[in-house]
């Protein structure tokens, strides 16, 4: 099932280069294509065991691909994977569905996307880390053509600086792992067998570098402060559903690896330094949330508050981790780390989405640029404003059952910094506030009067990303069972 | 004598002389028969090898040739580079005069670096490194009307002239201090003569065998030969002789004892600088053939690695082969393409070539994404084996280096992709024909094969063993 979940997107991707259609059909034939994981993850998420005695990992496929090296085609999810990988086939379909400016090259444009979906997806369904390896550095291929080809202003550079940058954290994660799967022995790469051995328990000094490696590599990835200096350009440069998927999904490959990887295989050294990791959390949560009140430009501004995002995520994952800590609150930390992501992928995923939509009808991102657009577009406004407060971290929205959880376990283990980060909610609700007002409200400029409303497709795609935030706000109780049940083992351990 | 030992060497030679015979007799308009003679003769070869592949390993015909894992995978590896190669030739070469002479001075080549790999004495690799080198100057001024082919060749000569000087001194100094050329009894040799004078043949000798390898410091020649060389001997001349050069210096190496010499350092420091070296001066490139020459030499540092761990690790020696084999079908792919696309070279000459010919590019990029080594194609499992033996030999720094390499060398594989895939085409480009685009296809299926399908390669790989 979690096979063909990642074949059919591929095989999709495949099949277009032998296709001939006209545009609209590319898009559609691509939305069916697209929603056959998301089909698929439901069902496994329905059949997903969620009672005490369950097996951490279910719906396991093992395969040989390279024996010898004790690589092999292994997929499997615990609750953390099935929630993140479900909720990046829904922002897929979303990003597939936007009607997107693709410069007479729609069957290109659509085959690289299910390219994407079926990578991505595969990050978070494997069991393998040589495996995991594979799809992570697909991903930023896929990414790569979809930003240089389809982007726009100096698209090239900002392709080329992603990948080079991202790529350089990626070889720091194979190189962790070769560090890692070296100390077992017979060689494996299975990552069941990996979290079961710790293989490099008591090592100290391999095990710090091997550490230092999968943060290094994964912190490009979130990113977190210092190493996001590639993230906005690419953002700004990509076209709007690209940066949705890059800002919903891609960005999760860090925080989930840093789950996944360090915190279940070396769970003793990471532990050990789970402070300095909180530390740099509030680093991001705070520099994220500044610089973006600084910025002008629409998307950049967005961009840097995923900066402060995942910063979230990342004190969620370091408080959980935590000796000492009480499991209750070590296990709610991480539970409210994971239900950040998905939120942050539902809802950064739909303003990007949004920031798009902004491209096609003027071509300028600049916010003072714009005002009173509440006259001329209602749908956007609402749309904006609903995402807007969510981000922001509004009871009865999703952001905020996250923010909630994360800040409440991260008190009981580090109070002052928990206090400290809470200012980055402070000023993100500021610059939210002010964004609004800016594009909506005030007096409409002149060349602005003839701004047109969302399309059906526009608001019927945003529509399913706001139902499920306000779903996830008000009964979060869906999501956290999955979840609860992989995070009750990832705590339980120490 | 054991002749039987030596088939695939002989069809090679048998087929030159045949097709340098055949040449000279043949009309002009049908001297393009001698490329399928030729496929002929490096099949029939390649087959003679794979019957040598169940044999015990053994050294032969009076002490001079290594029959073992390591020669027979390196030569096949070679042979199917020729046959890859020669299937680029006989539309670029359709209006050559002397068309049909090239492929007898192509197999010549071929058999140089056959017999680079199977060395087993000071001697042959002589014999070896000068009828390689003889035959690639040959072939790289083979436009001897072309300026920069003729510039090509030469540099080529001068510098093997002076590495290749080096190499027979280094000999004659090591037969002067042993009294023997014979690998065997080198290794298993008395120790009384001085150190420093060991030392001194000992590096002359590995700069005559870097020299084929395109290693530093006898790298020089590389970008100007594959700038300047016909793009089908240029595919050839930056793969088969290296193949067999890194098999030789695997195999004069290992004679040593740590003790005597400290070599595991000295390869270790070649491979470092020759990797930097290549991609620092790849980077600024916009001719795309001389990229490709300075990629070439990066590539050889980061098969030096395996080198500089050999026989600490089990894997190593796999791991160097299996990187050789990806490296070589990557890099034909390359070739193969600039060859389809009539030797165009200008970086701006490839704006577009996404749209033009969709295929193409799709070769082009797959050949760079694998020798940058993303998976799952065959550059990652080369790469992905020799970062897992050098770690597991203890040279965790070299594999460092190694990565930090590869991602600048990123950068200047997507300077060239980007023009290729997010630019619109300027003008119609023409393409050569039926033959190379046969060569083109299959390399570049081969380096996705290695990568998706590489168990069984591997798996007969590690029962490869490296005689003395």
């Amino acid at each position: 099932m979690l096979t063909a979940t990642i074949l059919i997107p591929l095989l999709g991707a495949l099949a277009f280069s032998f296709l001939r259609l006209n545009e609209p059909a590319y898009r559609w034939l691509a939305c069916g294509v697209g929603s056959a994981p998301l089909l698929l993850l439901v069902a496994v998420w329905l059949g997903f065991d969620t009672s005490a005695g369950a097996p951490a990992f279910q719906y396991v496929v093992d395969y040989p691909w390279i024996p010898a090296l004790g690589i092999g085609w292994r997929m499997g999810v615990d609750g953390i994977a099935l929630v993140i990988a479900t909720m990046s086939a829904v922002l897929f379909v979303a990003a597939i569905a936007w009607p997107a400016e693709t410069r007479g090259r729609a069957r290109e444009y659509y085959a690289w996307f299910l390219f994407l979906e079926a990578v991505s997806l595969g990050v978070f369904l494997t069991l393998d880390l040589a495996l995991f390896y594979v799809f992570f550095d697909l991903s930023l291929v896929g990414l790569f053509f979809l930003i240089g080809r389809w982007g726009h202003g100096d698209a090239e550079r900002a392709a080329i600086k992603f990948f080079v940058y991202t790529f350089a954290g990626s070889l720091a994660i194979l190189l962790a792992i070769i560090g890692l799967v070296l100390a077992t022995d017979p060689l494996t790469f299975d990552m069941r067998t990996l979290i079961a051995e710790q293989p490099l328990a008591g090592m100290d000094l391999r095990a710090t570098l091997v550490l230092v490696g999968f943060v290094v590599g994964f912190g490009i990835k979130t990113p977190f402060v210092p190493l996001h200096t590639w993230l906005p350009p690419a953002h700004v440069n990509a076209p709007g559903p690209a940066s949705a998927v890059l800002a919903g999904v891609l960005l999760k490959m860090g925080t989930y690896g840093l789950i996944r990887i360090p915190y279940s295989m070396l769970s003793e050294t990471f532990a050990r330094y789970a402070f300095v990791l909180a530390v740099l959390a509030v680093i991001s949560i705070l520099w994220g949330a500044l610089v973006s009140m600084a910025q002008r430009n629409l998307k950049r501004r967005i961009a840097y508050t995923s900066v402060n995002h995942m910063g979230y995520v990342l004190l969620g994952i370091a408080a959980a981790a935590t000796i000492g800590g009480e499991q209750a609150a070590r296990q709610m930390a991480l539970t409210g780390a994971t239900v950040e992501m998905v939120a942050h992928g539902l809802i950064t995923g739909a303003l990007f989405l949004i920031c798009g939509a902004f491209w096609q009808r003027t071509g300028d991102y600049d916010l003072e640029h714009y005002g009173g657009l509440s006259q001329v577009a209602p749908n956007l406004t609402r749309f904006t404003v609903l995402a807007s407060f969510a981000s922001l971290g509004l009871p009865g929205l999703a952001g905020f059952v996250a923010e909630l959880q994360i800040f409440v376990g991260a008190f009981s283990v580090y109070p002052w910094l928990a206090a400290i980060a809470l200012l980055g909610i402070l000023i993100t609700a500021a610059l939210f506030l002010q964004m609004l007002q800016q594009l909506f409200f005030g007096e409409l400029p002149a060349d602005r009067q003839g701004f047109g409303d969302l399309a059906r497709v526009e608001i019927g795609t945003l529509a399913i990303l706001a139902l499920l935030i306000v779903v996830i706000g008000i009964y979060p109780n869906w999501l956290l069972t999955p979840i609860n049940s992989a995070t009750a083992f990832l705590t339980a351990g120490f | 004598m054991p002749v039987g030992d030596v088939l695939p060497e002989l069809s090679v030679l048998v087929s030159a002389v045949v097709l340098l015979l055949a040449a000279s007799f043949m009309r002009e308009r049908d001297q393009w028969l001698a490329a399928p003679g030729a496929l002929i003769g490096l099949t029939v070869a390649a087959a003679f090898c794979l019957a040598q592949l169940g044999e015990a390993p053994r050294i032969t015909f009076s002490g001079v040739w290594a029959l073992d894992g390591a020669s027979i995978w390196a030569r096949l590896i070679i042979l199917a580079t020729a046959a890859l190669s020669v299937l680029l030739t006989p539309e670029w070469l359709r209006t050559d005069r002397r068309h049909g002479e090239y492929y007898a001075i192509f197999l010549l080549a071929t058999l140089g670096a056959m017999l680079l790999a199977g060395a087993a004495d000071l001697m042959q690799l002589i014999m070896a490194v000068l009828l390689s080198s003889v035959t690639g100057y040959t072939l790289a001024a083979y436009h001897r009307n072309w300026p920069l082919s003729v510039e090509a060749g030469m540099k080529y000569f001068l510098v093997g002239a002076l590495a290749n000087t080096l190499l027979v001194l280094g000999v004659t100094l090591m037969f002067g201090l042993f009294a023997t050329t014979d690998y065997g009894e080198l290794a298993t040799r008395t120790n009384d003569s001085p150190q420093w004078m060991t030392h001194v043949a000992f590096s002359l000798v590995v700069v005559g065998v870097a020299f084929k390898l395109a290693a530093v410091p006898a790298h020089t020649w590389m970008p100007d030969v594959a700038e300047g060389a016909p793009p089908p001997a240029a595919a050839f001349l930056t793969i088969a002789p290296k193949v067999g050069a890194a098999i030789a210096l695997a195999r004069f190496v290992d004679l040593f004892p740590q003790e005597d010499i400290a070599w595991r350092a000295v390869v270790a420091t070649i491979a470092v600088a020759t990797m930097t070296i290549g991609n620092l001066s790849a980077l600024g490139q916009n001719d795309v053939r001389r990229m490709l020459g300075w990629s070439s030499v990066s590539q050889s540092g980061y098969a030096l690695m395996a080198v500089a761990v050999l026989g600490l690790d089990p894997y190593a020696l796999p791991a160097l082969l299996f990187f050789l084999a990806s490296y070589a079908v990557a890099n034909l792919a390359a070739f193969g393409v600039v060859t389809q696309l009539r030797g165009r070279t200008n970086l701006t000459d490839y704006r577009g070539l996404a749209t033009a010919h969709p295929l193409l590019a799709a070769a082009l990029i797959l050949s760079f994404l694998s020798l940058v080594g993303i998976p799952p194609l065959a550059g990652f499992v080369g790469k992905l084996a020799l970062f897992v033996t050098t770690i597991e030999s203890g040279y965790a720094w070299l594999a460092v280096v190694a990565l930090v390499n590869t991602v600048v060398s990123l950068v200047y594989y997507l300077h060239v992709l980007a023009p290729v895939y997010f630019a619109e085409p300027a003008r119609p480009m023409h393409t050569l024909g039926y033959w190379a685009a046969v060569s083109v296809f299959l390399c570049a299926s081969f380096t996705l094969a290695l990568g998706g399908l590489a168990d069984p390669l591997w798996r007969m790989l590690s029962q490869a063993t490296l005689l003395p």
